[in-house]
């Protein structure tokens, strides 16, 4: 499935003036890459079509198929798709719908709203009232402690979902704590947390926040067991890969959720998983998020409702013979499927950091190889 | 984010229909602007070179850093006009046009060799050597007819490439 570069050698000869020249095509140092899938997998296979005639001037000249590509991409990619947010459809304006509206927003704003933000102060004071006490006077009772600031972060995030009349529908069996294992979903926002998390307290790795929500990171989410990262560090990736193996191997631990995409992706694509998830040697988990309204927090608070579907799948292992991307891409193909989403080949890091030059390569060589071939044709 | 096109008035997408001789619909044109307005992050008027590496499809295409140079700081009724030879409207002369301009780096009229060979290694990298890729040309451009310090000019091109059926197209989408 996953092609492999061999190393290629094309004899190339020239006759000029009774001499024969003979050159070699420098070898293709592109092997099978480990880092990331095949991308021809999945860019549109209609690829620039190399006849196999003589080369003449204006084979070289005609650079029409690279130009159309990248004008191609200038008008629409499916990079920037996947991060474009849905305008609202617009309503059919008529004499019935417009009062009915009316209403519905006062309805939204007026009653909803601040019942909303009311539930949430409440959910909050209490949880607070609770976590506070328990956190430090029962320090020394590390375990019934933590099972009580378990139940309580599953309040709180109960308590978000209320707020915006959360409609979650929960199919399949419901994650438990066991070791060696790790659960990976799709990633849209910060709800995707919540709604998982008040189902079953996980500990999750996340990117470390300034300011208050760093506050909330390093405080309560700390109770159920995180794990920090920092995007721009290098060196940052095998730090985080021992904890991560640390975690998965710990018998006390909550259970892992990791968002492999890397970052927020809006609810139609997936883009590529990251393989960290997928090489610490333990049984992934997949879980597929589909939700239908909007993930903006202001839009969802004055708006009717939130109707998520959550999906926990079968677990899966690693097949013998298979890569950790491969098993990588195996998995992010059955949420993907599960949740109806479009997978785009690209790193969702790309969001950050520029495309690695492989990709032109391959390019450059498949075109290189076409001309050097049709020079030897007669 | 959610442009539409409220903000673009009936009489600019005429100019703009005008400034690129037609080439584009008013409905392509309307999908142009909010695919424009997508890449111009910052909505400074303009897409700088940053914002269309932002796009990895862009990005890793061999010839990249040439178009660059045609497409940086354009506003929207130049980004349309640089779009227009990929329509299914645009001439065969216009397209023509388009690939000399790629070619004519200093923008004097001429291709030389050294921008020949320039574009050659763009396409091929580090795939073929420089002494191949120079003996290549010379070659091809000996079977044609011309020598290797000749200077090429719009007609050699209309006359090398005129009759070879060019497919460069792109589709707007038009929701």
């Amino acid at each position: 499935m996953y092609g492999q570069q061999s190393k290629k050698e094309v004899r190339f000869l020239l006759p000029q003036e009774g001499e024969k020249k003979m050159s070699k095509l420098s070898t293709s140092s592109s092997e099978l890459d480990l880092d990331r899938p095949n991308i021809e997998d999945y860019l549109p296979t209609d690829s620039i079509h190399q006849p196999h005639t003589k080369l003449r001037l204006r084979d070289l000249l005609d650079i029409s198929p690279t130009l159309t590509e990248a004008a191609g991409a200038i008008v629409d990619d499916s990079f920037t798709r996947c991060f474009k947010s849905n305008p609202p459809e617009p309503w059919n304006w008529n004499i019935y719908l417009f009062p009915l509206w009316c209403l519905g927003v006062v309805v939204r704003y007026g009653i909803l709203f601040p019942g909303r933000v009311l539930i949430l102060t409440i959910g909050w004071i209490i949880f607070l009232s609770c976590y506070i006490p328990v956190h430090v006077l029962l320090k020394g009772h590390d375990k019934l402690r933590k099972r009580l600031e378990r139940a309580l972060v599953e309040l709180i995030c109960s308590f978000f979902v209320a707020s915006w009349t959360g409609v979650v529908k929960y199919h399949g069996p419901r994650p438990c704590a066991r070791p060696k294992q790790v659960f990976v979903a799709n990633h849209t926002s910060m709800i995707d947390f919540i709604v998982l998390e008040q189902m079953t307290a996980f500990a999750v790795i996340m990117q470390k926040h300034p300011g208050w929500v760093g506050l909330l990171q390093s405080t309560i989410l700390e109770s159920v067991g995180c794990i920090w990262f920092n995007r721009s560090e290098s060196k940052d990736r095998e730090i985080v890969a021992r904890k991560l193996r640390e975690h998965v191997e710990g018998t006390d631990n909550n259970p892992l959720l990791i968002f492999p995409e890397g970052t927020c992706v809006n609810n139609n694509y997936t883009v590529m998983f990251k393989k960290g998830a997928f090489e610490l040697g333990a049984t992934v988990c997949p879980i597929a998020i589909k939700q239908s309204f909007t993930t903006h927090l202001l839009q969802l608070m004055t708006s009717w409702a939130v109707v998520c579907d959550v999906w926990y799948l079968e677990p899966q292992n690693m097949k013998p013979g298979e890569t950790a991307i491969e098993f990588a891409e195996r998995v992010r193909s059955i949420i993907s499927v599960r949740a109806g989403l479009k997978m785009v080949p690209w790193d969702g890091y790309l969001k950050y950091s520029r495309p690695s030059p492989k990709h032109r390569e391959r390019k450059q060589q498949s075109f290189a190889e076409s001309v050097l071939r049709r020079l030897e044709e007669k | 984010m959610g442009n539409t096109s409220s903000m673009l008035t009936q009489y600019d997408i005429e100019e703009v229909e005008e400034h690129c001789n037609n080439t584009f619909s008013q409905q392509e044109i309307v999908s142009l602007y909010q695919r424009f307005c997508q890449l111009d992050r910052n909505s400074g008027g303009f897409i700088s070179a940053d914002e269309f590496l932002s796009v990895p499809e862009f990005a890793v295409n061999p010839l990249s850093q040439r178009l660059f140079r045609m497409v940086d700081g354009l506003n929207f009724k130049e980004f349309v006009a640089f779009l227009s030879a990929f329509s299914s409207r645009a001439t065969l002369q216009h397209k023509v046009e388009f690939i000399f301009k790629v070619y004519d780096f200093d923008g004097n009229g001429k291709v030389a060799f050294s921008d020949l060979l320039d574009v050659l290694r763009d396409l091929t990298g580090q795939f073929i050597s420089e002494q191949q890729r120079e003996l290549v040309l010379t070659h091809v451009l000996e079977e044609a007819g011309y020598k290797k310090d000749s200077l090429l000019v719009l007609s050699d091109f209309m006359k090398i490439l005129g009759n070879t059926g060019l497919k460069m197209e792109v589709e707007v989408p038009v929701d």
